[in-house]
């Protein structure tokens, strides 16, 4: 296979180059778009998912809310859109919103839920309110399982965001639906390693993110390095694939 | 835009009624066995992991990276090897995305066997191997059927993205009804895609009460 071949042919396009179908511009594209989606994802996903977590109340509707949304075929939700409301950004963004909203929202309500009921009896022994409870003690404490869940939603949007080329939209899937359409085998293989790319370099940086944002006594620094990973930095909370993972749900639901 | 088309013509669905079933066997077929075989090779590695830990972290940092390949992207790039519209195109990614779900839950259910139960495995004369495969394993079964019943939906999901190269089962109703600016088919992919994960679902849940009578109450 003659992959370096066409990766350069694919680099090499002047119409790759500069202009509208540069790879920079796609590349931008691709980000606006799939931020926009994560941020309105946010926006309601996160103060909902702290709110249940810390009362307790609607985990269940959380987690089984989730499990109907991963159901949901982007494809379908996206030519669907499409055709009711006409080729735009809203019908790519709402799609990709339904695609991001329930990782957060399972990640915030764990990350809060999972925090140690002592550290927040003291809070409350030292006067702190509910709402100051949850800001000032539980988001931080969750702060390592919010970002893994918005680490999640991310890689996913930028995954799928490839999908809007096919409804006519822009990004990067633009290269691989064209390459596809007109047997051009470099154009394709040109975008979806960009695609790649684009997702790994954001995993790296949530990675990273991650570690800054632990509490500084539960970061992986020199000392609490253990032997037995020989020093490696280890993920600090990867997000649960499963409630029935988390301890606390374990023993408390009837 | 739809120019006066009702958004289902109640008169297609029952006319291709046996078409949808097939469409809907061969997305199952698709979905579905890669997620088995994940689970076929995702057991040895996790107890492979279990055993010597030192394995896992590689491991879990490359189905990380795995898991974040655009399922698209990973079709295109394997039509060189599999071909166009054949089903290996989108079992081999379904199934390298499956593992990539069910073997951090497989380590992590073999993890949380507790360790008295462990230590009366060790008292009662149960080598490493041994306990592994007749205590912790079984004890993991919770574990194992919650990442299989996030593999399997997602990968029932995401292969419907395979329309797009030519074979995904009910995807090619999305593509069908998009060409044709026919809302009918689309929806009925988007339902039948959702109950085919739902039925999928319940299986694995009533497969965990037979399996594990223990774990009654504890998932979701």
């Amino acid at each position: 296979m003659n992959w370096l071949g066409w990766l350069h042919d694919f680099f090499a396009d002047p119409a790759h180059r500069s202009g509208p179908d540069s790879v920079v511009h796609r590349v931008l594209e691709h980000l606006a778009f799939s931020a926009e989606a994560l941020g309105l994802a946010a926006l309601v996903a996160l103060p909902l998912g702290l709110l249940i977590g810390y009362s307790g109340r609607g985990l269940f509707v959380v987690t089984a809310l989730a499990g109907v949304a991963r159901a949901l075929p982007t494809l379908g939700l996206v030519t669907l859109a499409v055709l009711l409301a006409g080729v735009g950004d809203a019908a790519v963004l709402l799609p990709l919103t339904a695609l991001a909203a329930p990782p957060m929202l399972v990640a915030a309500a764990e990350g809060v839920r999972g925090t140690d009921p002592d550290v927040r009896d003291a809070a409350r022994g030292i006067g702190l309110t509910h709402p100051q409870t949850l800001l000032r003690v539980c988001v931080p404490a969750a702060a390592p399982t919010l970002l893994a869940g918005v680490r999640t939603a991310s890689v996913q949007v930028i995954a799928t965001a490839t999908v809007a080329a096919y409804v006519g939209l822009g990004g990067l899937g633009r290269y691989v639906i064209d390459g596809l359409a007109t047997r051009n085998y470099p154009t394709t293989v040109g975008g979806a390693l960009l695609v790649v790319l684009l997702a790994v370099a954001v995993q790296l940086l949530f990675a990273l993110l991650i570690r800054l944002a632990a509490p500084p006594g539960a970061r992986p620094g020199p000392r609490t390095r253990s032997r037995r990973t020989g020093g490696a930095p280890t993920d600090p909370a990867p997000v649960k694939t499963d409630p029935a993972d988390s301890p606390a749900l374990v023993k408390e639901t009837p | 835009m739809l120019d006066g088309e009702p958004l289902v013509r109640w008169r297609w669905l029952g006319d291709h009624l046996g078409y949808l079933g097939d469409l809907t066997a061969d997305h199952a077929v698709i979905a579905l066995v890669p997620v088995l075989l994940a689970l076929l090779l995702a057991v040895p590695l996790g107890l492979a992991c279990a055993r010597f830990p030192r394995l896992y972290q590689p491991l879990a940092a490359v189905f990380n990276v795995v898991y974040a390949l655009p399922s698209l992207a990973v079709f295109v790039v394997l039509i060189p090897y599999t071909g166009l519209a054949t089903r290996e195109t989108v079992m081999v990614p379904l199934t390298c995305y499956a593992l990539a779900v069910l073997l951090p839950t497989t380590v992590d259910g073999l993890r949380a066997v507790p360790e008295p139960v462990r230590q009366a495995a060790t008292a009662l004369g149960y080598g490493p191997w041994r306990r592994l495969a007749a205590v912790e394993l079984p004890a993991s079964v919770p574990y194992l059927i919650g990442g299989l019943r996030v593999a399997a939906v997602s990968s029932i999901s995401l292969a419907a993205v395979g329309a797009l190269v030519g074979r995904g089962g009910l995807g090619y109703l999305f593509v069908d009804g998009f060409q044709r600016t026919f809302p009918t088919p689309i929806l009925a992919g988007i339902v039948l895609v959702a109950l085919l994960a739902l039925a999928t679902d319940l299986l694995l849940v009533a497969a965990r009460r037979v399996l594990a009578p223990w774990a009654r109450g504890v998932a979701r």
